[in-house]
């Protein structure tokens, strides 16, 4: 439990990416099983102890102390997990041996509702206050500490020295605490076998096309698809299990009845989620939004926005795994199998007809619906990789939209960049021309070089009004301020914003120190965009 | 039960029977006023805020000892302290106080006892007409190579901190948290390790954990911790090898795997920029709370601090036999509930112009 509790104390407070899969690669080579596996089955999402419950450990801490010195103390911390941990107090007698983390998951998945409060009340006797706080956050769901299980996934990967996509497609196939996974990261095992049906397939994914990527290819070799904007999915239906799974492998049926319920057979979809009904109309990103996120459903929101899937590869059919096919033959198969679905729930996505890559832009330019976001090129001859092999699939979007803004507000930010106010509010003109108000539109934290960050970083310090925390308030009026040209990819109406909007993916595209902050965007050219 | 601390039991006694027939309260040996804790029969202030006539001085923190006293009686280490920051004219008159001597001050009996702060630290015990009350200033029990450790000392009145004063904080032992240090760099040895720790006291504590663990390599420190660590080592407390942690040659690598212990107030500020993908550690109390650490960007929260945690400063409470407590600077309601709860007199004592927040 001890080098468990470390690691969730570490990994909270360690922004940069590399500094966590590094904690979690060194956790898992040097932490015996079955401990380590059940580590990996807790920052996955894959625990869970219906027996505790918060309200009981409040109980029981109030039992053993000053009810008053007790809340006094929740007062300053905040957090009822953290309070219990640091003010349990430890038994007289605390020769006790701390629970190794397997025992304390044995233990927890076996505990009924009343025996719980003792059995919780033994193991905090036994633990010290980073561990208690450990147990807690166990045992009660929600580690949050910001580790996706595709993080911990990859940590693994580079752990063992393999590929994440493989680890990705043995996943669900097997349970915590994963000791064949361990065995055959460390090569004292061959990669374990799975039966079970119905298993994630490694996506393949596109690189961008770049500068003079497309004179070196021969147009003649690749189709084009629409590239939507939803979010990518793999339905995989085999033996009566019916699974859905994002990009990731990370299980989302849950929140999909009514596409899933309409599936049988034996197959592997890949494709893009949609809202709408596709022989009727295809709903925007922000109408997808409603659906995403959500462990259940509710009748109204199945009604409001039913989704679908425009499918674009098929993976398996029947017995036969497709991937290794050309795609000329997977496309060619799956167009034969989608009349067999309900058309409700599944389409296809078409090709687009280029003779060369001067047509292709200009479909790309003039999209004939607003949910797309560019097209996609596939190789015809190709089999279906895991991962972003170079060569067979690009992605060429629609270029993105932008804004001329006015920096207001910096922000420090993490890791490597605390020393920096590296996250910027910035905002655009709003009211009539006599009496010009800015008003935030959005936040960008990327897109600039380092060289520029040093700049704004020493323009924010200059010009800072007020200072609120780690926050300054920049001088932005319209004889005065610093002008970004902000790219976008969309936007969404939002209530929760001031102006109305939301920005998709806001970046920071150059900075205008030549342009007079009074020349910025003014809100209106924004929400043209909204409305057309 | 007072003997213990009184070095001439005999003057103490003769007096308490000539006073005997006058009853003192605590309030007419000490209280607070605008400056300080005042001391009508003795006209001398203990750690006074504004400059005074007399003044008596717990430690060398800038909160407690401040300059432009007519007289200071401090620790003989206090008043070095107090030189180096405020150059040798920071007082007209200066007094030695040793550890567990007796010097009469008007009616007033004074002793000054080891309270295991800082360097040189120092409670305060004023006794007068049979009545004893203790001035503890700030005060640790945890074991800290760089300073006398605490004595406690029977008394009728204690006067306690309370930075730490509530149940949630229970410091751990200073050598786990030494090893976290260690462990971090062998983890991550491209980082060069920034440890935020105050310039007096918590900078050379950090210093000397990491040596009594068997951290041997020199250690970077910040312009600002220089001349105090200077003093600690001439005072002969191990520091190991110390070098300036600002040079003019800068590398991208500097500090890559090494100490660099700087004030608090740089973590996360520009001065870190010139070191190799800084990682910054503060050395605090407060870094019990995670959230402290996450607001301030601490990766490595090190929880080590100067002051008493809730047991230290419910055991010492105890220890003092103190039959009413006064209760200062820190979170005072969950000590005086604490006292409630135990049948002693507490009330809090409010005194201005103290951080309660640093450590």
């Amino acid at each position: 439990m001890r080098r468990f509790a470390d690691i969730l104390d570490r990994l909270v407070l360690t922004p940069a990416r590399n500094g966590k899969l590094r904690l979690l690669a060194d956790y898992f080579r040097s932490v015996p099983d079955p401990d380590r596996g059940y580590a990996l089955a807790a920052l996955t999402g894959g625990l869970d102890f219906p027996a505790v419950k918060p309200a009981m450990l409040r109980a029981l801490v109030t039992e053993r102390m000053d009810e008053v010195l007790f809340a006094y103390s929740y007062d300053y911390v905040g957090d009822l997990a953290e309070t219990i941990s640091l003010v349990w107090p430890a038994p007289d007698d605390a020769s006790a041996e701390a629970p190794a983390l397997g025992e304390v998951v044995n233990t927890l998945s076996r505990v009924s509702r009343s025996d719980a409060p003792a059995v919780i009340a033994d193991l905090l006797d036994r633990l010290d206050p980073s561990a208690r706080f450990a147990l807690i956050k166990l045992a009660t769901g929600g580690l949050r500490i910001g580790v996706s299980a595709r993080l911990a996934k990859q940590a693994l990967a580079a752990m063992g020295g393999k590929d994440v996509g493989e680890i990705e497609e043995l996943w669900h196939g097997l349970e915590a605490p994963y000791e064949a996974l361990f065995a055959w990261l460390e090569g004292r095992a061959g990669k374990p076998q799975s039966a079970a049906q119905g298993q994630f397939r490694p996506v393949m994914l596109a690189h961008p096309v770049g500068e003079g990527d497309l004179e070196k290819l021969d147009p003649a070799d690749y189709a084009a698809e629409w590239k939507w904007d939803g979010i990518r999915v793999q339905a995989v239906c085999e033996g009566g299990v019916r699974r859905l799974y994002s990009r990731t492998g990370d299980e989302i049926s849950g929140a999909f009845p009514d596409l899933m319920e309409t599936l049988s057979g034996q197959l592997a979809l890949d494709g893009e989620l949609l809202v709408g009904d596709p022989r009727l109309r295809t709903g925007s990103f922000s109408d997808l939004q409603q659906r995403l996120n959500r462990k259940t459903v509710s009748k109204k929101m199945l009604a409001d926005y039913p989704v679908f899937m425009r499918c674009y590869d098929l993976l398996q059919r029947g017995e036969q795994d497709m991937r290794p096919r050309p795609f000329a033959e997977r496309r060619a198969l799956l167009e034969d199998l989608l009349p067999t679905l309900d058309p409700q729930r599944f389409d296809l996505s078409p090709l687009v007809d280029f003779g060369d890559w001067a047509e292709l832009e200009h479909k790309r330019s003039n999209p004939p619906h607003p949910i797309i976001e560019g097209v996609m090129l596939k190789r015809c001859d190709a089999a279906y990789l895991p991962g972003r092999p170079k060569g067979p699939w690009f992605k060429w979007k629609r270029d993105p939209f932008t804004v001329d803004a006015v920096l207001m507000y910096a922000q420090r930010g993490h890791g490597k960049r605390s020393s920096y106010y590296s996250d910027y509010t910035f905002g655009v003109w709003a009211g009539p021309e006599d009496d010009l108000q800015l008003v935030p539109v959005g936040k960008a934290y990327f897109g600039f070089t380092d060289e520029e960050l040093k700049l704004i970083d020493k323009y924010v310090r200059d010009n800072t009004v007020e200072r609120f925390g780690p926050v300054r308030s920049v001088r932005a009026e319209p004889g005065h301020g610093l002008v970004l040209e902000v790219a976008f990819e969309g936007l969404n109406r939002s209530t929760r914003h001031k102006s109305g909007i939301a920005m998709r993916f806001p970046r920071i595209a150059r900075l205008r120190w030549d342009k007079p902050a009074a020349e910025a965007d003014h809100i209106e050219a924004l929400t043209a965009l909204l409305d057309a | 039960m007072r003997e213990n601390n009184t070095p001439d039991k005999r003057v103490f006694r003769g007096r308490k029977k000539s006073l005997s027939s006058r009853v003192m309260r605590p309030q007419d040996l000490l209280h607070p006023c605008p400056e300080g804790l005042y001391c009508p029969l003795g006209d001398f202030f203990i750690d006074p805020v504004r400059p005074v006539d007399r003044a008596l001085i717990t430690h060398g923190h800038a909160d407690h000892a401040r300059a432009g006293h007519r007289t200071v009686l401090a620790t003989r280490e206090t008043l070095d302290i107090m030189r180096l920051r405020y150059g040798a004219d920071f007082a007209e008159s200066r007094q030695v106080a040793a550890y567990g001597e007796g010097l009469d001050i008007g009616d007033v009996r004074v002793s000054f006892h080891p309270a295991g702060h800082v360097l040189g630290s120092a409670q305060i015990a004023v006794e007068a007409n049979g009545l004893r009350i203790v001035a503890s200033g700030d005060y640790k029990r945890h074991l800290d190579a760089t300073c006398t450790p605490f004595e406690p000392v029977r008394c009728d009145v204690f006067i306690t901190e309370a930075t730490f004063g509530l149940p949630v904080f229970v410091h751990p032992a200073p050598e786990v948290e030494a090893e976290r240090l260690a462990a971090s760099l062998r983890q991550f040895p491209e980082r060069a390790h920034i440890v935020g720790a105050y310039s007096l006291g918590k900078a050379q504590r950090v210093i000397s954990l990491m040596r009594s663990i068997g951290h041997d390599e020199p250690i970077l420190i910040h312009g600002a911790l220089a001349r105090i660590s200077r003093y600690y080592q001439g005072q002969g407390i191990k520091l190991g090898r110390l070098e300036p942690a600002t040079v003019e040659e800068e590398t991208a690598t500097r500090g890559a795997g090494q100490i660099i212990v700087a004030p608090p107030s740089v973590l996360g500020d520009r001065w870190t920029r010139r070191f190799a993908d800084p990682l910054s550690a503060f050395a605090s109390g407060w870094m019990r709370i995670r959230q402290r650490a996450r607001q301030r960007g601490v990766e490595l929260p090190l929880i080590l601090s100067d002051h008493a945690d809730w047991n230290e400063l419910t055991a010492t409470i105890r220890e003092t036999g103190a039959g009413e407590v006064w209760v200062t600077h820190g979170r005072e309601e969950a000590l005086v509930r604490w006292c409630e709860l135990h049948g002693i007199a507490a009330r809090p004592l409010n005194l201005v112009g103290y951080e309660d927040e640093a450590d």
